[in-house]
């Protein structure tokens, strides 16, 4: 993404900017921040590390970190550099771009406060791209594969069509209550990263492949591997809509498969490291019996 | 249909809205965006979606007051017919997005519930919790990958839309987009373009935009030949979180739901808010505007908000500027219910919590209600020919623009919760019109292969120039700092013809000097770098529309503000010199109105833009001097009403209400 410089100029701070949080006002200030960072300049290639050093401001983010150190364009011993590579979008965490592995936790950048991870490692801030995920480029990897997952389990609510056809179903306040906070994952991946049974899966284009053959295969590569927390509770939160669950089976159908729900393994990392705090292993639960019991009336319906 | 395809341009509602109906309408699509379109700065919506309600509606609300509120909240700077359209369309809207599965809040009886919002009496928002623009994105985004999944659409994330691809009589046949990860350069053909790619608040710099919010695949539809009208309306956000990558927004449904913007009433008061009583706050919007209270206009409360803290001195922070919106007098549950959201965004990254303390915020650059210009067909009912090509088209004929990023809804002024509305609306209706178009012309299957050969070619140039400047001394990254320090002192919330003078000169040497860019990154693979430099040398001429716009236009009108054309205040307490004021104030107003009630429209003429007047149908709604039942403006009004009675004649078969001054 974009990497542009927004730090303001001293008159438009006088006007428009800023305000000190309450926490950081009376706390000693750095002069600088250092920051190493796990550079690799495409996909197979070797990583290495690289050391930046950039003026401390209040109330700074990773991103604003990451944004110097584009405009610096060299590293803490002098040698100029290509910026580093790195997603970012909405800088206020609902957009799910910016997700990396920030002093060993995967997390969203924007919302990784300087300030708080100064106070846990004062010599150095980490930054390492997802583990789980091909590297494009430095801090930037390929989640396309988060979502097929959302294919895989078909989540969306199967309507006829667009036409006005009036208004959905009533739908009580305790069950709104219970799928909006499903319907607040935004796609970042912090969940399928620290799980232990979702693995990297990385494919090299062969020689005379297309783009269609290629992503082809990547596909049913994917369709094996773990579908992930993410996307075991989006089949849950359309299983309960009330139009929704009539491609219920279908769903249940695609968890039963291999790399469905029976690959998790009940870390419950994905629900703790979940930005958005979504119930993800309630969800897990729900899929749990209802794949059992769907499994169950299969055979019984035959 | 076979083999003819669509290219969408952006991928947040009003492209998502545009590409579902064209694939259910059977036409293959081709998307394009910058970013995962799920990830589109559309998420960041916080407050809700407008319409009539059945509620509402027995509470003597109907789609003609909000087409009303919209067109007084706008200034009168728009053109009625598509408005009109619009509020009655919008019930309509709400229930697909019911349909879709979006996790509305609702009443006990589960019903959709409604909250109040800016510029107007009536509830009429709709809102999942504090992030409705999330919610209805997503249920886009689910209906785009079951169309994905049938074949129809197909996507291209983390592609660059460089330009529109015209064909020798000027028509477009389709788009060149560049894969931000392998550099390659391709054209795509295309029956038709829709450009659908937001706002340009990263031309000031610091917003409440996300970081692809650049304005550039706008500009690069402008640069060749397509019309850009009223680029110098920028909305400036009265309530924002103030921080040193982005200014965050914190949402106007904190307002809706009854929280209260004050200062404390004397400078300087070095107390705690929970220790200041209540006498002595100046709850100013409340007070200067009882009827709309903290739900003025969006431009009102920025201009009141920064005038207490630039001219009044009772900004609550001793180092910046900013006051409090308070909604520790709230209960916990309807907080948590209702707005955990943005309750949550300012406790993230300001570490309070805004249940105990007030929140501190001041104005941030927002919206854009200006953008590319675009036509439509009126029908016989003074709405919208619903399936006419027409719709939503661009002065290019087969390039259409949707959302944000055209002209055509919000006029001088945005009303709070109608952008979520007119982008899935004009996304819902250009498909159609397009269909039409398609039918009506030969397919651009039959263009010369040698046009797009020549397009691609061009912008390899480009890039390959970018990339090879290894003398140029200008860092692209700080050129856009300064930028972005120009537009923000020069083109916000207060303008001023030698500064906007100065200003303009100023970025016609930038725009110079960005010709100098070095690149740090001259490799080929995943470059943000040139991608970066190329969209910022994009802004600039859109930034020259901004300023030049804003410096023609010599009047006040809605988010445009000059003090030296601002209407004077009524000062005399002798009630006949008052009416005499009143009705000098009446007089000037119809003058004005006379000479600016017009669109700006810019067309490039490399290296500058050259604007010119449009007028605009009014014919529905006669405009009239927009106060919000402003204390002190009553003379006016009766004034106002006694010359609209005088002009409303008996064979009119519009019902026109002698209308209100206070909405």
């Amino acid at each position: 993404m974009f990497n542009p410089l927004t730090t303001p100029g001293e008159s438009t701070k006088a006007v428009m900017i800023a305000s000190t949080t309450e926490a950081t006002k009376n706390r000693r200030r750095p002069a600088k921040v250092n920051v190493r960072i796990l550079r690799q300049d495409g996909p197979g290639l070797p990583s290495y590390w690289e050391r930046h050093q950039v003026p401390y401001e209040p109330d700074m983010n990773v991103i604003s970190v990451l944004q110097k150190v584009a405009a610096q364009s060299h590293t803490s011993d002098g040698k100029h550099v290509a910026p580093v590579t790195w997603d970012c979008g909405c800088l206020e965490e609902v957009c799910g771009s910016c997700t990396m592995v920030i002093n060993g936790r995967v997390r969203q950048s924007c919302s990784a406060l300087v300030d708080r991870l100064l106070e846990a490692t004062p010599d150095e801030i980490e930054l390492r791209p997802m583990t789980k995920f091909p590297v494009v480029r430095d801090l930037m990897v390929d989640r396309n594969r988060l979502f097929r997952s959302l294919q895989r389990v078909k989540a969306w609510v199967p309507v006829d069509g667009y036409y006005d056809m009036g208004a959905g179903p009533r739908i009580s306040r305790d069950d709104q209550e219970r799928d909006y906070p499903l319907t607040q994952c935004m796609s970042c991946g912090c969940c399928l990263d620290a799980c232990p049974q979702f693995n990297k899966i990385e494919l090299q284009r062969q020689p005379g492949e297309s783009d269609e053959e290629l992503q082809a295969r990547k596909n049913a590569a994917f369709d094996q591997g773990f579908v992930g927390a993410h996307a075991i509770s989006q089949a849950m939160l359309f299983n309960l809509h009330p139009v929704g669950k009539n491609m219920a089976s279908e769903r249940l159908e695609a968890l039963k498969q291999p790399g469905g729900l029976q690959a998790c393994g009940n870390a419950q990392n994905c629900v703790a490291v979940c930005p958005k705090q979504i119930p993800l292993t309630t969800s897990i639960a729900r899929a749990g019996r209802a794949v059992t019991v769907y499994a169950i009336k299969k055979l019984f319906d035959r | 249909m076979a083999g003819k395809r669509v290219v969408v341009v952006g991928g947040g509602l009003a492209g998502l809205a545009a590409s579902m109906k064209l694939a259910e309408l059977g036409v293959a699509v081709d998307l394009i965006s910058l970013t995962p379109v799920k990830r589109s700065h559309s998420v960041c919506a916080q407050g809700g979606i407008n319409s009539v309600s059945d509620l509402t509606r027995q509470d003597g609300d109907n789609e003609w007051k909000h087409f009303d509120d919209t067109v007084y909240g706008g200034d009168f700077l728009q053109h009625q017919p598509p408005i009109k359209e619009m509020s009655y369309w919008a019930p309509k809207v709400i229930d697909l997005m019911d349909r879709l599965g979006v996790t509305f809040n609702r009443t006990p009886e589960g019903f959709l519930d409604r909250r109040r919002f800016g510029g107007t009496l009536y509830r009429r928002t709709a809102f999942a919790g504090a992030t409705t623009g999330q919610q209805l994105l997503y249920a886009l985004d689910e209906q785009v990958r079951r169309h994905e999944t049938e074949g129809l659409i197909k996507k291209y994330e983390f592609w660059d839309f460089l330009g529109p691809v015209l064909d020798d009589n000027g028509q477009c046949v389709g788009a060149i987009a560049q894969d931000m990860v392998s550099m390659e350069i391709r054209s795509f053909p295309a029956e038709a373009v829709i450009v659908a790619t937001g706002g340009n608040g990263l031309i000031y710099g610091r917003s409440t935009m996300s970081v692809f919010c650049t304005g550039s695949a706008a500009s690069r539809c402008f640069q060749v030949g397509a019309k850009f009208g009223n680029a110098e309306f920028i909305q400036v956000h009265p309530t924002a979180i103030p921080g040193a990558d982005k200014l965050r927004l914190m949402s106007e449904s904190a307002r809706g739901e009854g929280g209260r913007v004050w200062v404390p009433r004397r400078a300087n008061d070095s107390r705690y808010p929970k220790e200041i009583p209540e006498s002595e706050r100046y709850y100013f919007l409340e007070e200067r505007f009882p009827k709309y209270g903290n739900l003025v206009p969006r431009d009102i409360a920025t201009r009141e908000i920064f005038n207490i803290c630039v001219n009044e001195g009772l900004s609550v922070d001793p180092t910046r500027m900013c006051v409090y919106l308070d909604l520790t007098h709230i209960p916990r549950a309807e907080l948590d219910r209702k707005l955990s959201g943005i309750l949550e965004i300012y406790e993230k990254f300001q570490g309070v919590n805004p249940r105990d303390e007030p929140m501190k915020i001041f104005p941030a650059v927002h919206y854009s209600m200006g953008g590319l210009w675009v036509d439509y067909e009126k029908s016989s009912e003074g709405g919208l020919q619903l399936g006419s090509p027409k719709n939503q088209t661009t002065s290019i004929p087969g390039l259409y623009a949707i959302g944000e990023c055209d002209y055509q809804y919000h006029g001088a002024n945005r009303l709070g919760a109608n952008s979520l509305l007119s982008c899935i609306f004009s996304g819902l209706i250009t498909a159609p019109g397009i269909v039409n178009w398609m039918q009506s012309k030969k397919s651009v299957e039959t263009t010369s292969s040698t046009i797009f050969e020549k397009a691609i070619a061009k912008h390899q140039m480009r890039h390959k120039a970018l990339l090879s400047n290894t003398s140029g001394k200008e860092n692209p990254y700080l050129l856009h700092q300064e930028l972005g320090d120009i537009m923000t002192r020069a083109a916000t919330v207060v303008r001023e013809n030698h500064q906007l003078q100065e200003a303009y000169d100023r970025v016609l040497s930038i725009q110079e000097r960005s010709k100098q860019s070095t690149l740090t990154d001259t490799g080929n693979w995943s470059n943000q770098n040139v991608i970066f430099t190329k969209a910022f040398q994009d802004m600039i001429p859109v930034a020259l529309c901004i300023l030049k716009g804003a410096l023609l236009r010599d009047e006040c009108r809605g988010a445009h503000f000059k003090q030296a054309f601002a209407p004077k205040s009524l000062v005399s307490q002798n009630p006949s010199e008052r009416l005499k004021e009143a009705e000098d104030w009446c007089d000037r107003f119809e003058e004005n109105s006379r000479r600016f009630l017009k669109s700006s429209v810019a067309t490039w003429k490399d290296p500058e833009p050259d604007i010119q007047y449009e007028p605009i149908d009014t014919s529905l709604i006669p405009p009239r001097p927009r106060l919000y039942g402003l204390v002190g403006a009553d003379a006016i009004e009766e004034v106002w009403k006694a010359r609209a009675k005088k002009k409303v004649s008996p064979e009119n078969p519009v019902d026109v209400k002698t209308p209100s001054l206070v909405g």
